[in-house]
């Protein structure tokens, strides 16, 4: 294959955007996915894992396609994740890519999301063209949107293409400026094997695949590899390409895409962002950008029924094979028995843990309030990590703490920015800009310390702007801060579960306002329940859940027993997603009530 | 074998919809009451021959909907009907729902005559601004009146229903209303609390947070203070939300609470027979259009159609029979199912019981008095 005929190329877009419409359109168009196996949304679905050779999490697919210009080009469509939690993953995506495609929704515009990755990408010197999605809305508002790229990004629009995934307008007209506008990859084939690994995962028949973007080079099957960053060398055993599905290939060289099996067993050994060589003739300089990924945002895991427990290990040993980037490690609750002290990278990761531990698991479980790592300097002189509150020292031994700050950039229409601002200033927050995109557009950046945005920032944020503002953060440093520990209590013991660290100022509001929350969430049970927060031994809110009156249906009409059967079942059924505390139920809302906004 | 059945017959009609009903029944008048009435028996007949032995029927039920829409000679029709068909037994209940306001002297002296022997009067509230909120087509005096003309017609076996826990209720409201009912000295009150069903414009008005209804505590109240205010006046609570004078219990709601046979026919009835054990449920379609079609065609409109796994059965054994305030015996649990109740619910009741919710009283286990108020929580245990 001549490198000439290659282009590689990414889709930047905003979640909702139509990214994955449009993917499918390509697919469609060039014969990648006959209209039979045509499944709504090829990229983007989860189910597609089980069936086998067709990818998945971030996919690439090398589409044929015949340019105007009469020759036959291979295009690889490389697609990343998209969200915040991700950035670094859709970092290395990008660094396998010459150009990207930048979609934006025509009736929407510009969001953060988007911003972020278009920076990215442009890090990356990838060439990026714009193209507006949705056009056949009604709402739709090509110069606008076209406006807001000029202006906020600074990317050329007046000829962007006017596409609708939806109904396949422009998908030939999208082709043609890739050939166009992406300039093919360069490299050189002849020179020592350099690939960058953009995505690993694990495949319960295949063992670990690895997906490559060769940049010097060329590796076949049966070549020994070696990954640089932990040195060690596999045989190359399979070596193909996505088109869709895998396909076995004679070679791979300079500028080509494709995956790699390699009797990797542990997805942890392949990295993202690893340089993949020769063993025996490695190149003489890696490639740049290689980090290690570390777990942000801690919580804990557990089964509402205690003998889930089994399953719940086993389902997150399954999808740790998937994703090094999330850790678990057994952790043990007074309050709610044995679970798992579980790691993500952001509050979406733990989100897409959760709901798929749920959903593909059929477990319910209940989710501890989030938590950051803190760094607590003990008077010792030593410094320990600690990544939940029930670690924290007793404070006599405790020098000082100190958290995680990020620093936080939102996108926000302008009528907003007052809202913001007291939401940020309210979570602890440094301001450090203001920035005036267009007149109607703002760019608000701020440092903001984690633990705050963990809990119920991203909520409050919505509410506040309606949805329209968007946020993106990249972690900054640790500072030191005044933190306490505040327990709650139900009938006058301490859940070790709803424990929380929080900043000394604030302790007081949060105390009140999580045992009112709680008031709201626990039903009545047949006594009293009394709900209290407190700092050491001081008590500085409590709530009372008074004693259950009446339960009680009077009607029972006509003989339709089946119907107050429905009902008691009904009932029944809500009780079993409970938790029993000492001998009162709590909702697994109760947990997380920490993160409830007011409406 | 049990050979005993109920009969229960729906008439789905209504003047207007109250604004709290769930249950099948139609403003809209689809059908003139005679064709119903001829779909009715076409269904009876059809019933008794598709019978594997025959039934001897001992109550009939006419409910609703509103059987007071239905003129008297229809009502008679029917009645003979299940004489022939189900050896309606001469001493038989025969119980009509009336709604005030929808009858006349005339017309209930035709039921007696007709054969109807209790009358059961949807009275719901004896205050006109509560019976506005409920959409009821009738006024208090309207009730009244419907009572006095009853007594007249020769009724001497009259239920009252009341309704409370009412948008803008409170106790004091409440305990008038049971004292205005009890002076009418009907044979037995039922008193419902009310229960916002889904789908019904109250749902509706609840959701919008436009329905005042009483907080749980005044409610409990309520429901706790109807025993108490009813047995002064000699009512004996013998079910969660039934009272009566001595030897005057609704003979055919208790067939539902004892599990025996009862075959309900019209529109959106339910049905229930012991055999083939544990017992076969079903009922037919809430539609007019889909029942009418059926019967046309000479085929049963039964629908649901469901023989009961024996755990089910075991547990409506106890939800139903703990309804009753004398409770269940546990001889006739083995009886019924050949294993003893502690077996099988053991650890329940045991639980119920030290919760104080259930007690043992000779051969009997019934609900305490907060187990009556609280009995969803007991009957949960045994799901």
């Amino acid at each position: 294959m001549k490198i000439e005929t290659i282009r590689n190329f990414s889709i930047i877009a905003h979640i909702d955007h139509g990214k994955s419409t449009l993917a499918d359109r390509l697919l469609e168009y060039t014969g990648a996915l006959s209209e039979r196996e045509k499944q709504d949304q090829f990229l983007d679905k989860m189910d597609l894992e089980r069936e086998r050779g067709i990818t998945i999490k971030a996919q690439t697919v090398r589409l044929n396609y015949q340019a105007d210009d009469g020759k036959d080009y291979v295009l690889n469509l490389i697609d990343t994740p998209g969200h915040v939690d991700f950035t670094y993953e859709v970092s290395r995506s990008l660094a396998a890519c010459e150009g990207g495609l930048l979609v934006v929704d025509a009736s929407q515009g510009v969001e953060a999301q988007t911003l972020a990755n278009v920076y990215l990408a442009i890090d990356n010197n990838l060439e990026v063209f714009p193209v507006l999605n949705k056009i056949d809305l009604p709402a739709a508002e090509p110069e606008r949107v076209k406006h807001e790229i000029e202006e906020i990004i600074g990317l050329d629009a007046h000829d962007a293409v006017l596409a609708s995934a939806k109904e396949g307008i422009g998908t030939r007209e999208i082709l043609e400026e890739i050939v166009k506008k992406i300039p093919p990859p360069e490299g050189d084939p002849t020179a020592p094997l350099k690939a960058l690994l953009f995505d690993s995962w694990y495949d319960q028949y295949q063992g670990v695949i690895i997906l490559v973007r060769l940049i010097d080079g060329t590796l076949k099957k049966g070549d020994k590899i070696q990954l640089v960053s932990t040195a060690r060398s596999y045989e190359a055993l399979k070596v193909g390409v996505f088109a869709p599905v895998m396909r076995e290939v004679p070679q791979l060289s300079a500028g080509e895409v494709g995956f790699v099996i390699a009797g990797i067993k542990d997805v942890a050994d392949a990295k993202i962002g690893d340089t993949v060589t020769h063993a025996l003739k490695p190149c003489t300089t890696p490639l740049g950008g290689f980090k290690e990924v570390k777990p942000m945002v801690f919580s804990g895991l557990y089964p509402i029924d205690t003998s889930q427990y089994e399953q719940l290990r086993d389902a997150l040993a399954k999808l740790k094979l998937n994703d090094s980037s999330f850790s678990y490690e057994p952790e043990t609750s007074l309050a709610l028995g044995f679970g798992f002290r579980c790691g993500f990278l952001g509050l979406l990761h733990m989100e897409i843990i959760q709901e798929r531990l749920e959903r593909e698991f059929n477990l319910d479980l209940i989710t501890t309030a989030p938590t950051v790592v803190y760094k607590v300097h003990r008077l010792k002189g030593d410094v320990i990590s600690i990544e939940s509150a029930n670690q924290l020292p007793p404070t006599q031994e405790i020098d000082y703490i100190e958290e995680p700050f990020i620093l936080a950039s939102i996108h926000t229409p302008n009528e907003f920015v007052g809202g913001i601002l007291a939401l940020c200033e309210e979570k602890r927050g440094v301001q450090r800009e203001i920035k005036y995109l267009t007149p109607t557009r703002v760019m608000i950046i701020y440092e903001l310390p984690l633990n705050e945005v963990v809990l119920d920032f991203y909520d409050r944020l919505k509410s506040i702007t309606k949805g329209y503002a968007s946020l993106d953060y990249e972690h900054l440093d640790y500072r030191r801060s005044e933190l306490v520990r505040m327990n709650i209590m139900i009938n006058g013991e301490v859940v070790d579960a709803l424990s929380l660290i929080i900043h000394r100022d604030k302790a007081y509001y949060r105390g009140r306002d999580l045992v009112s929350k709680m008031k709201e969430l626990i039903p009545r049970q047949m006594f009293e329940v009394a709900i209290q927060a407190a700092i050491g031994t001081k008590v500085i809110a409590r709530e009372t859940v008074k004693a259950l009156r009446k339960d009680v249906l009077a009607k029972c009409y006509g003989g339709d027993i089946t119907r107050k059967r429905k009902l008691l079942e009904k009932q029944k059924e809500g009780k079993k997603r409970m938790k029993n505390v000492g001998n009162v139920e709590l909702p697994q809302e109760a947990f997380l009530a920490i993160l409830k906004v007011e409406e | 074998m049990d050979d005993t059945t109920a009969l229960y017959i729906h008439i789905p009609f209504c003047v207007r919809k109250c604004l709290y009903c769930a249950f099948a029944s139609t403003d809209e008048a689809p059908l003139a009451t005679g064709e119903y009435a001829a779909l009715l028996l076409r269904e009876m007949e059809l019933r008794a021959a598709a019978l594997a032995s025959p039934l001897r029927a001992t109550t009939l039920y006419l409910g609703g909907g509103t059987p007071s829409l239905l003129e008297p000679d229809l009502v008679g029709n029917i009645i003979d009907c299940a004489i022939r068909l189900f050896r309606l037994d001469p001493a038989a209940e025969i119980t009509l729902e009336a709604n005030p306001g929808t009858v006349t002297a005339g017309s209930l002296a035709g039921y007696r005559a007709a054969g109807v022997n209790r009358l059961s009067l949807g009275v719901q509230s004896l205050d006109d601004r509560m019976l506005a909120r409920l959409g009821r087509v009738h006024t208090a005096r309207e009730a009244k009146d419907a009572f006095v003309q009853a007594r007249r017609a020769g009724f001497d076996n009259i239920g009252i229903d009341l309704i409370h826990g009412l948008p803008g209720q409170d106790l004091g409201h409440w305990r008038d209303q049971l004292r205005l009912a009890a002076a009418l000295r009907p044979e037995h009150i039922s008193a419902y609390g009310l229960t916002v069903e889904e789908g019904t414009p109250f749902a509706r008005l609840e959701d919008q947070g436009e329905l005042a209804l009483p907080d749980e505590d005044e409610a409990a109240a309520m429901f706790e203070e109807t025993a108490e205010l009813l047995a002064e006046g000699g009512y004996e609570q013998y079910e969660i939300a039934n009272f009566a004078l001595p030897a005057h219990r609704s003979r055919h709601n208790q067939v539902y609470w004892r599990r025996g046979n009862y075959l309900g026919f019209g529109a959106g009835a339910h049905s229930f027979l012991r055999e083939p054990f544990p017992g076969l449920r079903w009922r037919n379609p809430d539609d007019l259009g889909t029942y009418g079609c059926s019967l046309a065609d000479g085929v049963l409109p039964e629908t649901d159609i469901t023989l009961l796994a024996e755990e089910d059965a075991m547990a409506e054994w106890l939800f139903l029979g703990l309804r009753m305030l004398e409770g269940i015996e546990e001889a006739r649990f083995r009886e019924e199912f050949g294993r003893p109740l502690m077996e099988i619910h053991g650890t329940a009741i045991e639980g119920l019981c030290a919760a104080g919710l259930l007690v043992r009283e000779g051969v009997r286990l019934r609900l305490t008095r907060r187990g009556v108020i609280l009995s969803n929580r007991v009957f949960a245990a045994f799901l």
